[in-house]
């Protein structure tokens, strides 16, 4: 199986701080790829890099063959992305907000409607269509996000934390979704998580970054074996540590407000 | 290229006329600034030898509804960052610089608009322009200013990220330029340093226009005015297409 994204020696500073640091990893098409750490390890940094919304300080990203710096378009193209906020806009209907992403990623009028009808149905909200997303609950905004990131037939999506704050059978029910789209159109699923038994259960292969370093890879199996744990969340434990990490996420937002404040 | 200016213009749209609250609040203050002013100090003005005070206020506060309207419209990027709709814009596979000009387009239109309702409650209130068609090319000249203005709230909110930032914008930036541009007071016989803050606000261009057109008082001329509102509305959708195209979230 050919690789659909492929990343070497990826680095990521803001001003002194590293927050990756040469990273190289490959996801296979296909294939579901769990990419882990704690807050602050650079998960989102570098989901920000591959989906081109950061411009990395130094390395190579291949997404389906191109790369996000010089051929942003192309890429955008091939990938759907659930952030890990809600990115919707809640002044506008479900159907609103499906039809945008559509017309922004040109797909045309009679394929675009049918696709809309489709995917809403998919995700059950076809009877909410034409309410506002502002009176959605969290779960309903989810589902929504992932039907949008399909509506153009990505080659990948990007999944952001997506279960957090979801009850388990909503949980259950968006991984059985994108269960069963891996299976129907062979696309690929890149997700982070908090949660081990999701990443066990769902992952083909798991990468673990730490400190903006991937510390190991492989399928969970191999992780547990190689640090002869039973479970993956112990595997986890023993790869980064126990130590409680500081909100790292927000500490970089933070420094990168600044950075803005200052117009640079 | 033109179906995303399209769309992001047609958002605009449909959010301005989803929130009937803000276009009955948007109304508010031009209106008292019109009554309270305007038969406050009419009798002074009329005694300075300045004619009617309504008169000349009429293209001053149909200015202050577009300014406010349309910059509070460009900010409203601040809270598509907050509310995460921004990512959206920013991974879609389409030009930045039409995603900007869509933006801008929709809350020029919105603004008219809105200079239009003023517009319209004056006349009902009783001001009589001088020539009803050059009412036509005074809404060009709403548009152009809501466009100006427009692409700048856009420009000046991709250096905010929140709320805070905001509001020192609309008080260190919007409050000055609608007080300092002639929109309450004619700007002959004014001091030096007033009169070059004046001449250096791109509202005084707006304003005088509609002046020109509805009243017919230019102070700078109407050629002049044109000009100068295109000249800075073309400047501003270039840098705010450059600073939107190095946006990072």
């Amino acid at each position: 199986m050919p690789n659909i994204i492929e990343v070497k020696d990826l680095k990521k500073s803001f001003g002194r701080f590293e927050a990756v640091k040469g990273i190289s990893f490959s996801v296979a098409q296909g294939t579901t790829f769990g990419f882990l750490g704690p807050n602050g390890a650079g998960k989102s940094t570098t989901v920000k890099m591959l989906t081109t919304l950061l411009r990395p300080t130094s390395g190579t990203i291949l997404i389906d063959g191109h790369d996000p710096a010089t051929e942003p378009d192309a890429v955008r193209h091939a990938f759907g992305i659930v952030f890990q906020d809600p990115s919707l806009d809640e002044d506008l209907t479900a159907w609103e907000n499906m039809e945008l992403h559509g017309v922004l990623y040109g797909v045309p009028r009679g394929t675009r409607r049918a696709r809309i009808d489709e995917l809403l149905a998919f995700v059950e909200l076809d009877d909410r269509r034409n309410n506002y997303v502002r009176e959605f609950s969290g779960g309903m905004k989810r589902r929504l996000e992932i039907a949008r990131g399909l509506l153009h037939h990505p080659k990948i999506i990007f999944l952001d934390e997506p279960t957090l704050g979801l009850d388990p059978q909503t949980r259950n029910h968006m991984w059985e979704y994108l269960g069963r789209l891996n299976e129907r159109e062979g696309i690929t699923v890149f997700f982070t998580t908090h949660y081990m038994d999701e990443a066990d259960r769902n992952a083909d292969t798991i990468a673990i970054i730490d400190h903006g370093a991937i510390i190991a890879s492989g399928t969970g199996e191999d992780l547990k074996r190689q640090t002869r744990k039973e479970s993956l969340e112990d595997a986890f434990l023993e790869l980064t540590g126990c130590d409680i990490r500081e909100e790292g996420a927000s500490g970089l937002e933070h420094l990168r407000m600044m950075r803005r404040a200052c117009g640079r | 290229m033109p179906r995303t200016i399209y769309i992001m213009w047609l958002r605009e749209l449909k959010k301005f006329s989803r929130s009937r609250s803000r276009i009955v609040g948007a109304l508010g203050q031009p209106i008292l600034f019109l009554l309270a002013l305007g038969y406050g100090l009419g009798s002074v003005f009329q005694a300075a030898g300045q004619g009617s005070y309504i008169q000349f206020l009429v293209p001053g506060v149909v200015g202050m509804a577009i300014i406010f309207t349309s910059i509070f419209n460009g900010m409203q990027i601040i809270w598509d960052r907050q509310f995460g709709f921004l990512k959206e814009t920013l991974v879609a596979p389409v030009s930045r610089v039409a995603i900007m000009l869509g933006r801008t387009l929709g809350g020029a239109t919105v603004a008219t608009v809105q200079g239009c309702i003023v517009f319209a409650l004056t006349l009902a209130l009783g001001f009589h322009p001088y020539s009803w068609v050059l009412i036509v090319p005074a809404i060009l000249i709403m548009f152009l200013m809501a466009s100006l203005f427009s692409a700048f709230g856009l420009t000046v909110a991709t250096f905010v990220s929140d709320m805070q930032g905001f509001q020192l914008v609309m008080n260190f930036l919007v409050m000055p330029m609608f007080f300092l541009s002639g929109a309450l007071f004619p700007l002959a016989n004014i001091p030096l340093l007033l009169r070059i803050l004046a001449t250096v606000d791109p509202l005084s261009y707006g304003v005088d226009g509609m002046r020109a057109l509805l009243i017919d008082t230019p102070h700078f001329g109407i050629a002049a005015d044109v000009t100068i509102l295109l000249a800075i509305t073309t400047l501003l959708l270039a840098i705010g297409s450059f600073v939107f195209s190095r946006l990072q979230v």
